[in-house]
């Protein structure tokens, strides 16, 4: 068992630059999540971990040894593949057994290797099954039970859960997390899928067009997004974001219309003075209250009843009752998740307010965070 | 899902089935069935008088050394080229996999050879090797060894055999080439993970998982090497010097239509189809049962 050390990685594929220089400090037993869009660089990152990609610049080291140039059997990991990549001429038992059968491992030992995962997977009834005779959730686990035998350093695991249907996702999502808690083996795990990311990660990597944005634990992520990327990113519905200005005192945070928000309690450091600013609000931050207190004016315009909530689409209005125009997922469209018993119907005006600490304000030209109220 | 269509009645089965039938019976059935019945006659030397011979003609063909060695010529020619044709082009379909700037030039230089036809590929080594005017021949004489495929009977099935290879090498590249790229390359990985060097992975990991492919292949060689290399040898040595290339579908030619022994000759064939019945039947049976997975 061991920490990963990423440092400065950069890869680079003939003149493009894919990764632009990713710290991350893993810790021995840490179980960390690279979540991101697709084609931002998450495969590429795991797999220079792996030594099946070269790494152009910068360093990895496994328990404090520099593995860059080592092969991928002298690094001491194991990887489960998105498609499980199952040697499929071979037996269940086979297939956990192969890798110790290079090394050299006694028949016995092997044989009580592969039982002790076999149970601990329950694929005992299967082992002398071929893959193609196993449903989806049974070959991801054998292909678990592969990376567990080896008993290495390191798990990789690069979006494993992507090829099975969500109610699967959802189970094998929670068997991963058990046996990577009950082993104590550091995790890598590389996926596109917020809710993997937030439910699996002791910390996450939220990575974008090759940098990683935040490095942190998913609660300070969701509450504190370093980015608008970030911000945007994590958390479904997605955060509402509108445009607004900072005043030149460094506190008062106004919407572009004018209609002022709240001023921050200490001016922030080397503001720089007035400028625009990018205004991000959770839809589950907004709640229904009377007219007086209100900072946002919202005019429903689409209503979801999901039960246990009420989601609202809406446009902004200023006080004048015009509609604002802001940036939210749905373009124009602000969201705010109310609760299950509250009643709307589309075209009501309803005053919200954002909850305490739940108001982010970004930088609008760097889109970096810089308050949140 | 599709529907099972029953046609009703005798008469448009059977006029549907009628160009295949007819295909089949012209051209297979009844030269096949010529050819069972010439082999138990035996015409004199003018091709004047016809005799009812029994099993004479194969007698004759068991006790005849002349055909015994052709037997053994071609289980030797059969074997080199099937194996030296699927060996070759998988190692260089192994490297192409890897090939990256320049592919698709390097794969239409090995599909090439396809191309050319089997006459053409046999004078062409012919004239390469040839003991007077020969490049290859020239530079084996100048590292020492003699070549001369016009006496030496081993030479000569060297020579053919290397023609017969280099005809079918492209065929098979394609095939093996197909086949490893159908091979997911995170399975590559995995077991370069688990520990595995690259002699490994090929043995273990790549080759079972191109079994089927090789064995079809192997399938097709094997036919290739018994039946449709005639040409190549006709235009290389002719089946000479002293029969020593001459493989039994040569033999067959060169008994029955220069030799004019069409009794023999129609027990030759016989002979083949028998051999033919039997390879495809041990190919079918014990070879691809192996190799499903
Ligand atoms: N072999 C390669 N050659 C060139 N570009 C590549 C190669 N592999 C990946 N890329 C590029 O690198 C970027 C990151 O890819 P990848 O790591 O697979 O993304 P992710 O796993 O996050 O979806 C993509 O833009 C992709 O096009
Ligand atoms: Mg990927």
């Amino acid at each position: 068992m061991a920490g990963i050390g990423i440092r400065d990685v950069v890869k680079r594929y003939g003149d493009t630059k894919v990764i632009h220089g990713v710290s991350i400090d893993v810790a021995d037993g840490e179980f960390i999540v690279i979540v991101g869009p697709s084609g931002c660089g998450k495969s590429t990152l795991l797999r220079m971990v792996a030594g099946l990609e070269e790494i152009t610049g910068g360093e990895v080291a496994i328990d404090g040894r520099v593995v860059n140039r080592l092969e991928p059997k002298d690094r001491n990991i194991a990887m489960v593949f998105q498609n499980y990549a199952l040697y499929p001429h071979m037996s269940v038992y086979d297939n956990m057994a192969y890798g110790l059968k290079i090394a050299g491992l006694s028949k016995d030992a092997i044989r009580e290797r592969v039982d002790k995962a076999a149970r601990m997977l329950q694929l005992e009834p299967y082992l002398d099954r071929k893959p193609r005779q196993l449903s989806g959730g049974q070959r991801q686990r054998v292909a678990m039970g592969r990376c567990i035998v080896r008993e290495p350093a390191a798990f990789l695991f690069d979006e494993p859960l992507s090829n099975l249907d969500a109610k699967l996702r959802v189970q094998m999502r929670l068997e991963i997390k058990q046996l990577q808690r009950s082993l104590g083996t550091t995790a890598l795990y590389v996926t596109h899928d917020q809710v993997e990311a937030m439910t699996l990660a002791d910390r996450l990597v939220v990575m974008n067009g090759g940098v990683a944005e935040q490095i942190d634990t998913p609660m300070n992520v969701y509450l504190h997004p370093a980015t608008t990327f970030v911000a945007g990113f994590i958390g479904s519905p997605a955060m509402n974001f509108m445009p607004g200005r900072l005043g030149g005192d460094g506190r008062a945070i106004t919407l572009d219309t004018g209609a002022p928000l709240r001023a921050l309690p200490e001016p922030i450091v080397g503001h720089g003075g007035e400028k625009p600013v990018t205004i991000g609000v959770r839809p589950e931050h907004l709640a229904l209250v009377g007219q007086p207190e209100a900072e946002l004016t919202l005019r429903a315009r689409v209503v979801e009843t999901l039960g246990a909530d009420t989601l609202v689409h809406g446009v902004l209005l200023d006080k004048d009752a015009a509609i604002v125009p802001v940036a939210g997922e749905g373009g124009e469209v602000l969201a705010a998740r109310l609760p299950g018993n509250v009643t709307v119907r589309e075209g009501d005006t309803l005053p919200l307010r954002v909850a305490e600490g739940a108001l982010h304000v970004f930088d609008r030209e760097t889109g970096r965070r810089l308050a949140d109220v | 899902m599709h529907k099972k269509v029953t046609f009703r009645g005798f008469a448009l089965p059977v006029a549907l089935l009628l160009p295949q039938l007819v295909v089949t019976a012209i051209f297979f059935l009844w030269p096949a069935g010529q050819a069972l019945y010439q082999s138990v006659l035996r015409q004199d030397a003018f091709g004047l008088r016809t005799t009812y011979v029994g099993l004479a003609n194969f007698e004759r063909l068991f006790s005849d050394p002349l055909y015994l060695n052709s037997f053994q010529v071609t289980v030797v020619f059969s074997l080199a080229v099937t194996f030296l044709g699927l060996a070759i082009a998988l190692l260089l379909a192994t490297m192409a996999d890897r090939v990256i700037k320049g592919a698709s030039g390097y794969k239409t230089l090995l599909i090439m050879p396809y191309a050319v036809a089997p006459a053409v590929a046999g004078v062409l080594w012919w004239f390469l090797f040839n003991p007077s005017i020969g490049l290859f021949a020239h530079t084996l004489r100048a590292l020492g060894i003699d070549w001369n495929h016009l006496l030496n009977g081993d030479q000569a099935l060297i020579l053919v055999v290397i023609a017969a290879v280099w005809k079918q090498i492209s065929y098979n590249f394609l095939f093996f080439l197909a086949g490893l790229q159908a091979i997911p390359r995170s399975l590559v990985e995995a077991a370069a993970i688990d520990g595995a060097g690259p002699m490994k992975r090929f043995w273990t990991i790549v080759f079972p998982l191109l079994s089927p492919t090789a064995f079809f292949l192997l399938v097709v060689n094997v036919t290739y090497a018994f039946f449709d290399t005639f040409q190549i040898i006709h235009a290389t040595t002719s089946g000479g010097p002293g029969q020593s290339t001459t493989i039994l579908v040569y033999k067959v030619y060169s008994d029955g239509f220069v030799g004019l022994d069409l009794g023999s000759s129609a027990a030759q064939s016989v002979v083949l189809m028998a051999i033919v019945i039997v390879l495809t039947f041990v190919q079918f049976r014990y070879i691809e049962r192996r190799v499903q997975y």
